[in-house]
């Protein structure tokens, strides 16, 4: 297994820190001692096959799934049952989903504003200015009086992520964000991404995009049974696998 | 062979005979043999039914007078609900203080039209004085003992104006009751839970006379002496927990409808708890169950008329007592389809209004 190689935006302050981690479901050990640090500013595709726990891991980085045992630390904050650290990281931390998860009975201007005017306390026009900045930024800002149902699946998962995008955080969190798109929408979406990384945002990105990857990634994670297999650069990665199972992987997706 | 269309092709009118009124009696009238007897046949129970029923209630009734005498012919005597229209409307209040019921369900009725009126403005202080305001103004307004207000009993509020009484208070209360309880029981908070289930299930498991019943007679037994409280308060209180049970779960479905994603982004987003039900899950979930909650609305507003087994006189009791009227004997079918008509009209208009509600409610495909 080949170390990090730090790219030039990438610096060594940890954003992301996880230190043995497991978590059960049950009976079925979905994360096994998993170990990772995260840069500011990387970019970190995770992939590996369903049901090898990458969506879980991600999530657990915001806590929308709880750890059992070992520690997830976020920009300093260790995340524990204390709801105010929990508050304070999911702060820090926006989601893509892969179902988009759009407020239905909001415009995607009130998707946008909701939790900056609730949880940042911010008034309403600074909220909806920066909303503004945002749908413009992923090219969307024509639609901001509509609702969710009455956009694309590329649309709404491009307000999706400017909804993210408006609580200012450290640290984005995509969850398979392009798998429930129709091939001519996907791009879209990526362009988004690729954009987004080139600002040095700090990612963390499940998909099985490997094109995107190849772009913009420098570092894959490849999981299987909730365990990291093999963690390299892309090209690497790509070219060069080194476990039996990725080679797998790969000659099944690409 | 390839086929190459260069232009497109005009759109041309469909055939005359499927469009219009002919179209439509074709197609839902005279389809098939079977079914233009059927419609014959409906026709004419129709003709046989609707005539004599419009003559007794409307052509021959007799409008004006004031004594039975002034009954004389076929149809319907309305001069029954004329004569007896006040007790109807007031019960026993005293009729120097009508003025007092008036002017508090005149105030409700221009604020709630206020509220579900689209075009007015500032209706978020509009809302705030219904809530709170309101309620304190009303009770002064009814029972007065205050600013001058002579004392009016309970005992004595009747007919009517009880029964929009109950029902408005009832579900004033029932609907946020209920959504508490729904998320209670929902909650991972054990104690929380249980206390809703077992809140729930109690009050939904025994009928509503029984528990009137036991608010009317089993009470005051058990109270202290000296503490007596009012009995419409008591049987208010059992029609609140009663309703607030069968809305909780009316809510629950809606709450169990809402993918998993949507709390999971709300919570993404960093929004507490309480925020996100109350900006994220809540509205979706109750506009899913208007009809439902509607319903329960509508049950409540007819389930009112069990107080009479208590004594109160709601609408249904006080037009019952005046049929015992010796001097307007023979009059109770009248009363009875004036009674009908009265609750069918209220149940009606919150049948159409959340209709509105939904159509305008609705923003394209709900995720």
């Amino acid at each position: 297994m080949t170390t990090v190689q730090a790219g030039q935006q990438v610096s060594d302050e940890v954003m992301v820190e996880l230190r043995g981690v497991n978590k059960w479901y049950g009976d079925f050990h979905v994360l096994k001692n998993i170990n990772l640090k995260v840069y500011k500013g990387e970019r970190i595709i995770i992939c590996g096959p369903s049901g090898c726990g990458k969506s879980t891991l991600i999530r657990c980085m915001n806590r929308l799934e709880e750890h059992q045992e070992g520690d997830i630390v976020v920009s300093g904050i260790t995340l524990d049952d204390d709801l105010k650290h929990i508050d304070k990281v999911r702060r820090d931390i926006g989601m893509v989903f892969q179902q988009f998860n759009l407020f239905p009975h909001l415009t995607v201007m009130e998707n946008c504003c909701l939790a900056p005017v609730w949880v940042q306390k911010k008034p309403r026009k600074e909220a909806e200015a920066t909303a503004l900045k945002f749908l413009n930024r992923v090219q969307i800002a024509d639609q901001a009086d509509k609702f969710p149902g009455q956009l694309s699946g590329g649309q709404q998962q491009r307000v999706a992520i400017a909804r993210s995008l408006c609580m200012n955080p450290s640290i984005m969190l995509f969850d398979e964000p392009t798998s429930a798109l129709d091939p001519e929408m996907i791009k879209e979406v990526l362009d988004v991404m690729v954009d987004l990384a080139h600002e040095g945002m700090t990612m963390l990105c499940v998909t099985h995009e490997m094109g995107f990857a190849k772009t913009v990634a420098n570092r894959v994670l490849f999981m299987d049974a909730g365990e990291i297999i093999e963690e390299n650069d892309p090209d690497e990665f790509f070219d060069n696998p080194q476990s039996d199972r990725t080679k797998l992987f790969l000659s099944q997706i690409l | 062979m390839t086929v190459l269309l260069t232009t497109p092709s005009p759109s041309l009118p469909p055939p005359s005979n499927s469009v219009g009124i002919v179209g439509w009696l074709r197609k839902n009238l005279f389809s098939s043999l079977l079914n233009s007897i059927l419609t014959c046949v409906g026709l004419y129970i129709v003709y046989r039914i609707v005539p004599p029923a419009l003559n007794w209630a409307l052509f021959q009734a007799d409008w004006v007078g004031t004594s039975k005498e002034a009954c004389t012919s076929d149809g319907a005597c309305w001069v029954f609900v004329g004569v007896r229209i006040k007790q109807f409307l007031f019960g026993f209040y005293p009729s120097s203080e009508y003025w007092r019921v008036v002017t508090s369900f005149s105030l409700v009725g221009v604020l709630v039209a206020w509220l579900l009126i689209e075009s007015t403005p500032k209706k978020g202080i509009v809302a705030a004085f219904t809530i709170f305001c309101y309620p304190i103004i009303a009770y002064f307004l009814f029972y007065g003992g205050a600013f001058g207000l002579p004392v009016v009993e309970t005992y004595k509020w009747g007919g009517l104006m009880l029964t929009l009484i109950l029902a408005t208070i009832g579900m004033f209360c029932a609907l946020p009751i209920g959504i508490v309880l729904a998320l209670g029981r929902r909650s991972s908070m054990p104690i929380a839970k249980s206390f809703s289930v077992i809140f729930i299930e109690f009050w939904r498991g025994v009928p509503l006379i029984t528990v009137l019943f036991m608010s009317s007679v089993m009470l005051p037994i058990f109270m202290p002496e000296d503490l007596q409280i009012d009995k419409l308060l008591r049987a208010l209180i059992g029609i609140i927990f009663f309703q607030s049970a069968y809305m909780a779960e009316v809510v629950r479905g809606g709450l169990q409808a809402i993918p998993k994603g949507q709390y999971e982004a709300a919570e993404a987003l960093g929004l507490s708890y309480w925020k996100s039900m109350v900006f994220v899950i809540l509205p979706q979930a109750l506009k899913l169950v208007i009809p439902g909650i509607v319903n329960t609305f509508i049950a409540l507003f007819k389930d009112t008329t069990l107080v009479l087994i208590i004594g109160l006189f709601d609408l249904l009791a006080v037009v019952q007592a005046a049929f015992a009227d010796p001097k307007w004997l023979g009059f109770s079918v009248e009363g009875y389809v004036f009674v009908a008509s009265v609750y069918w009209v209220s149940c009606f208009s919150m049948s159409r209004y959340s209709q509105h509600l939904e159509k305008k409610l609705h923003t394209g495909h709900a995720r």
